[in-house]
């Protein structure tokens, strides 16, 4: 199964990321399918990531934490982060097929940026039920 | 699951090589990754064990040039090939565009690749695939072994074993030499891009 998404809704979703997540300070941002493509990115422009490796493990990570929730019971874990000295990793699940990633430092704490990523979740999930699957 | 953007023109392929364990999946990537260094610009990712299994997956993205004014990004992904790692197995193949089946034509591991298509199987059956709707392409792999004197399967055999209801492409290969292997590749990108052409029209 293909899919494709049209250009006024990809804009749409880049502006999300901009307003609600770049503009408040993270370093990257991007959004990404289970199968581990990107669908949309934004970084404030200083840092150069290989954004096609990270989702290809971003989406076997979170598949591999999904598995492990259901084999103790958990229907899934609702807070998947990685804390590391200067960058952290936030993973939210936007629906059964996506999922925001966000790279940050420690000048955001992480209860901001739950809640920013929590509304801009919310709006690209709108979005994202637009969707045609041809 | 092929992602199209009409933003950055740009497609998203993803692209599994599946078979039983140390048949030559991995080798099969780092020897693209070698050939094509050029053209790659990032480094191939693998998750191995100590003992250089494959734990999880490798990851080599390729861009092979455009297609109707859209780049075309294929992701090449292994799966680990022991039985012990069916979670982690499945989880690879989610979205996944086209595969290409490496059997191992030793002699000793005839069942081996038996079980694993059956394998595939099911896995792409998890996704609601069909292994018969799926672009794929089958490669017997390490047949330089016959030099060794190693007893290997006859390809008639092979055919039968693998291919006589698939009925698709099959390259005899060595994934260590680098015999077949682009060519491997290249059918696998083909088959699978006219797949998407078709559904996005």
């Amino acid at each position: 199964m293909s899919y494709t998404l049209g250009q006024e809704q990809l804009d749409r979703m880049e502006d999300i990321l901009q307003q609600n997540l770049v503009d408040i300070g993270v370093r990257c941002v991007f959004l990404i399918d289970m199968a581990g493509n990107i669908i949309a990115n934004k970084d404030n422009g200083k840092i150069k990531h290989d954004v096609y490796s990270l989702a290809a493990l971003a989406a076997g990570n979170f598949g591999a934490v999904s598995a492990m929730a259901k084999i103790i019971g958990e229907g899934e874990f609702s807070l998947l982060f990685h804390k590391g000295k200067k960058e952290n990793i936030h993973f939210n699940k936007i629906n059964a097929d996506f999922l925001l990633i966000t790279i940050f430092s420690n000048e955001i704490s992480l209860g901001f940026l739950r809640l920013k990523v929590g509304e801009a979740a919310e709006m690209i999930e709108k979005i994202l039920s637009e969707i045609t699957t041809p | 699951m092929a992602f199209v953007n009409p933003k950055k023109k740009e497609v998203q392929v993803k692209i599994v090589y599946y078979g039983p364990g140390r048949g030559g999946k991995t080798t099969n990537l780092e020897y693209i990754y070698k050939k094509f260094s050029a053209r790659i610009k990032t480094e191939m990712v693998t998750i191995k064990t100590h003992g250089d299994r494959t734990l999880f997956f490798d990851f080599l993205p390729f861009d092979i040039g455009k297609v109707n004014g859209y780049d075309i990004k294929v992701q090449l992904y292994t799966v680990p090939g022991q039985v012990k790692y069916n979670a982690t197995r499945r989880l690879v193949l989610r979205g996944v565009d086209g595969i290409v089946f490496v059997a191992d034509s030793m002699m000793v591991r005839r069942e081996k690749n038996i079980l694993s298509i059956k394998n595939l199987q099911a896995d792409l059956a998890n996704y609601k695939k069909s292994i018969f709707k799926i672009p794929i392409v089958l490669q017997f792999n390490k047949v330089d072994l016959a030099e060794q004197g190693i007893p290997l399967t006859p390809v008639e055999t092979l055919e039968k074993d693998l291919n006589s209801q698939l009925k698709t492409s099959a390259f005899k290969a060595s994934a260590l030499k680098g015999t077949n292997v682009v060519q491997t590749m290249k059918k696998i990108i083909s088959m699978t891009i006219s797949t998407i052409v078709k559904e996005l029209k």
